[in-house]
Parts: C-alpha cells; structure tokens; sequence
C-alpha cells in the first residue's frame, strides 16, 4: 500500500462565508427595521 | 436543537415575525451550499464573500418588508439572487475592466498628469514676470495694440476701430512690438521657455 507523506488533506476544504459576513448579517438584521406607508417603504437601521 | 428540524418555511415565518434567531439558522443551514453556488461562479474568496453578505442583505429587505412569497423554495429563491448578483458583478467587471501594468504596456503611458510641477510652476512665473516686465518697456502705441491682441484676443479691425488708426497701422504696430520684444530678449540673454 502506497504511503501517503502529505500531512495536509488533498481534498478541497467546504466552502464557507467568513464569520464575520455572517455576523454582520445577523447584526444588520436585527438593526433593521422596514416600514411600509402606502407604496412607499421605509428602512430604519438602528445603531 | 428542536429548531434546527424545522423546516425553512418555518423558520422563515418565524423571522418575519420577529424571532431574529430563525435567520442565524437559516443561514447556518444553507450558507455551504449558497456560497459553494458563487464560489463556483467567482474564484476569489472576498468577492464570493461580499456577493453572499449582499445575497442575504436582499433576502433581509425582501422578508422584512413582508414581500416574499415562494414558500417551501427558499433555497432556489436565494441562489436566483445570487446568480443575478454574480451577473451584475460581471456587467460591472467587464465596463471597468481590471488592466495590470505590464513591461510593454502601462496605463500611465496614456494618462498623465497635465498640471505642472512645483518647478515647472516657478519657472513659468518667472517667464511670465519677465515677459510682462519687457512689454511694460515698449512704446505705448505698440504695447497697446500688443495687448489688446495678445491678451484680450481682439481682431486687428477691432483694435484699429478702438485706437483710431487704420488696420495697416495696428498691423504695423504689432510686428514693431514684436520686433522690439525679440531685441531686448536677445539683447539681454532673456531665456522664456518652460
């Protein structure tokens, strides 16, 4: 059997977003706030 | 834990109603798959990452505003975005297309800066102050209709109407002033280029 001398694994890693895309995804979510008057909407982001 | 088996439309009514958590789900459960989806599209990590933050933005804005309705196909709805995003990237990439300076070619060979430099800017206020210095010295007639020509870019028919004298005169006048200017220029070693 062949040895295998990489330590690193050959298959690509999962693709994933940075932590901090989705924490300022959460963040952005909960500081938004849409608000509809007629046709119009209103976005409001809380500081 | 119970929330991590409920289904996405679930969830998905469930932050429209408030509970900011189902989103933080949602997102854990499908962000592999979506951002495989545009990694596929964009080899480059930071792109693909500010394509998904811009993805799910839409997604917020859509189901704040109380405007989605593709129940049961939240996963398809998310990758159409996406997909229109990376289009919209590539639009955009290809009007400002990217051009890296290379041995033959470099982009400042077309662009350049048409203001002077400190010295140049000196050098031309010298030229200036010389000039205006040597035109103070001609005879009044010729130094007028100098003036009048070089400066205020009248016509020679403008300047014999204004002066009172026939065109030939103003014309003669001019060439004097020139010729005057060129003497003390040469008389006085006067350099006047930039």
């Amino acid at each position: 059997m062949a040895k295998l001398y990489s330590k690193k694994k050959l298959a690509t890693q999962k693709m994933l977003p940075k932590k901090e895309t989705i924490s300022f995804l959460l963040n952005y979510s909960k500081a938004l706030s849409i608000a509809k008057v007629g046709k119009l909407s209103f976005e409001f982001i809380a500081n | 834990m119970a929330n991590q088996e409920l289904s996405d439309a679930i969830l998905i009514r469930k932050y429209i109603e408030g509970e900011e958590s189902a989103l933080g789900i949602l997102i854990e459960r499908h962000k592999s798959k979506i951002y495989g989806f545009i990694y596929s599209k964009i080899n480059d990590r930071d792109l693909c990452d500010d394509v998904f933050q811009d993805t799910f933005i839409k997604v917020i804005k859509t189901l704040k505003s109380n405007a989605y309705n593709e129940e049961g196909k939240f996963v398809p709805w998310v990758m159409r975005i996406a997909h229109n995003l990376v289009i919209d990237h590539f639009r955009k990439s290809k009007k400002m297309r990217f051009q890296r300076d290379t041995d033959e070619y470099s982009v400042f060979s077309f662009l350049s800066d048409s203001s002077l430099n400190v010295e140049n800017q000196i050098i031309l206020d010298q030229v200036e102050l010389d000039l205006s210095r040597i035109i103070d010295e001609l005879p009044a007639d010729q130094r007028e209709v100098l003036v009048m020509r070089i400066h205020q870019d009248l016509s020679f028919k403008e300047i014999a109407d204004l002066t009172g004298v026939s065109i030939n005169t103003a014309l003669g006048r001019m060439r004097y002033a020139i010729m005057n200017l060129r003497k003390v220029i040469e008389k006085n070693n006067i350099i006047l280029t930039n």
